[in-house]
């Protein structure tokens, strides 16, 4: 197929049409969290610092933060620990019932987050009789994103092959040492880039959570939630998201960089 | 040619490892594959049966579960009426069918515009080009959703900026309610749905493109003989995404919608404020309905693969 010049301008005028409308939003939330306004008026009327200092002074922002932080590292630990274990069990060996543990892993992100929500909320309320707490909320999101550290593992490990790893055992190494000094040195990397993901979906969820948190347990999302519809609250809400889309050009850069070196080591 | 004689390299001799316990189960296991494999699901097994799948199936028998309206505590009493409750209260009928339209209308939305990008982008554009359209795609995926949304409803409102675009045009903002929870969805779930297809359309070799121009064959019939057919499993494994992601939101409906109602928010009231997880049980079987059946209708296209 021989595009003509005229087909290729208007794709590159219409896919850049498009990427202009996905980054307006942001921008228009960068705008108001500068605004004098309270009520999301555009053109702003004014120009004040206000918000930026409101929200840094805010102490239920920052608890939120904190909470979320702690929430999404021991989701995190646990997910790397599971998706690990799964992606050596799928990759490394066949047995009955493979293709429906695949299926398991991927379901809690297949299925709609309010699903997850209510079935765990379901399962620690009514038949555990286990209070909501932020550790219903880790459990939950450890659940879901097993599967991101699992597909980043998984693919590795096919990458890997297994020559390297019979190689060790032929030299006498045990299980464990072979893990230790070929498997994981080589899966390193890819974990990195799975957990950096998995981080970044427990942050930001908010379906899930809503769910299983316990009354207290106030996440940075869910604080959003409760303050974006009060006046006074809005504007800190903007500058709240401006600094988390700018705090997420940490991961993206890393997750880039971890991709890149692959593709120079390929 | 002469006959040498080849002596054996020195050799140091290798200890034989001590056996201790830890020696004796590493040298088990690695004769045992079966236990090795044991050993490695068992952990994630357990977490994701007891805690996952028993949650889903509890759901479920929940479903048929009521509540005693007195004390607000569930009594476990077999019963239907939930089901039927739900499947033939107008509420529910009206409100499924908005949400199966709204999810249909977003994946329509989406994969219209996914469709060109992602073909600019895999066929079309230079590396450098290439490389910098899958950072701009990603990049919003890992702003907050909550902020996304929150963005469409300043971008929307009487005083947002769409009014002020559209006004010298005679034209304004559609407001909160169905067109902007329409527009909102779609605008959240683009990038998962421009992702696959971009992937998709990155493994249709160039040579068959080529070998259909050779034949005579014009860009519009090439694109709907070849390109299509070989790119649908990557299309179709970007609707499931788009079609599962809005059957269960009920936060964007609230921000965007106004007065709408959609799935999510039944079942979300059903389990806060009216304290009926029963029907909120039975009302989140039918997108769990929905969503299997769309997967089995799809499963064949060997668009689960490229999830």
């Amino acid at each position: 197929m021989r595009l003509g010049k005229s087909a290729r301008v208007t794709l590159a005028i219409v896919t850049g049409f498009i990427l202009l409308i996905v980054y307006v939003p942001l921008f228009v939330v960068l705008v108001n969290s500068f605004s004098t306004s309270t009520s999301l008026t555009w053109p702003p009327p004014g120009f004040t610092l206000e918000w930026w200092v409101k929200a840094f002074q805010s102490q239920g922002a920052m608890a939120a933060v904190l909470t979320s932080v702690q929430i999404a590292i021991v989701a995190t630990l646990i997910s790397i620990a599971l998706g690990t274990l799964l992606s050596l069990a799928l990759q490394r060996f066949d047995f009955f019932g493979r293709s429906v543990v695949n299926l398991l892993v991927i379901l809690p992100i297949a299925l709609p987050g309010i699903i997850t929500g209510i079935a765990l909320n379901n399962f620690f309320r009514t038949i555990m009789g286990v209070p909501l707490s932020i550790w219903t909320v880790v459990i939950a999101h450890a659940t879901f994103c097993i599967v991101t550290v699992f597909n980043n593992a998984i693919a590795r490990l096919r990458r890997m092959g297994i020559n390297l790893e019979e190689a060790s055992a032929d030299l006498g190494a045990g299980v464990w040492t072979t893990f230790r000094l070929v498997t994981f040195p080589q899966l390193r990397s890819a974990l990195l880039a799975g957990s950096l993901l998995a981080f970044a979906l427990s942050f930001d969820e908010i379906i899930v959570t809503t769910f299983t948190a316990g009354a207290g347990v106030t996440t940075l999302p869910i604080f959003i939630l409760n303050n974006m519809f009060r006046p006074n609250q809005a504007p800190i809400v903007s500058v709240i998201a401006v600094v988390m889309v700018l705090v997420s050009i940490i991961p993206i850069y890393l997750a880039q960089r971890l991709s890149g070196s692959e593709q120079t080591r390929r | 040619m002469t006959d040498t004689i080849h002596l054996a390299p020195p050799t140091r001799a290798v200890p034989i490892p001590a056996a201790t316990p830890r020696r004796r189960i590493s040298a088990w296991l690695s004769t045992h594959p079966r236990a090795r494999l044991a050993l490695l699901l068992s952990a994630p097994l357990f977490w994701l049966g007891v805690v996952y799948i028993v949650a889903l199936v509890l759901l479920l028998v929940t479903a048929f579960w009521t509540v005693d309206s007195f004390t607000g505590e569930i009594v476990t009493d077999w019963t239907f009426d939930n089901i039927i409750t739900v499947v033939t209260g107008s509420l529910y009928q009206t409100v499924t069918l908005r949400t199966v339209g709204i999810a249909l209308a977003v994946t329509v939305i989406d994969v219209a515009i996914a469709l060109p990008v992602a073909f600019y982008m895999a066929k079309v554009a230079t590396p450098r080009v290439q490389r910098l359209l899958v950072i701009a795609v990603l990049m919003p995926l890992w702003a907050s959703y909550l902020v996304k949304a929150y963005a469409w409803r300043s971008v929307l409102s009487q005083e947002g900026i769409l009014e002020w675009l559209l006004a010298p045009l005679g034209l304004s903002t559609p407001g909160y309610g169905l067109t902007a929870t329409v527009i909102t969805l779609s605008y959240l779930w683009l990038p998962y749905v421009i992702l696959p297809i971009y992937a998709g359309l990155e493994r249709v070799p160039d040579s068959l493109l080529e070998a259909s121009a050779d034949l005579g064959g014009r860009s519009w019939k090439t694109i709907q003989h070849i390109v299509l057919p070989l790119a649908m499993p990557a299309i179709i494994a970007g609707t499931i995404f788009s079609f599962s992601l809005t059957l269960g939101d009920y936060i964007t409906v609230n921000i965007v919608g106004g007065t709408t109602q959609m799935l999510g928010n039944l079942v979300y009231t059903n389990v806060g404020a009216a304290n009926n997880l029963p029907l909120a049980a039975a009302i989140a079987l039918i997108p769990i309905v929905i969503i299997f059946g769309y997967l089995a209708l799809v499963r064949r296209t060997g668009a689960l693969d490229n999830l």
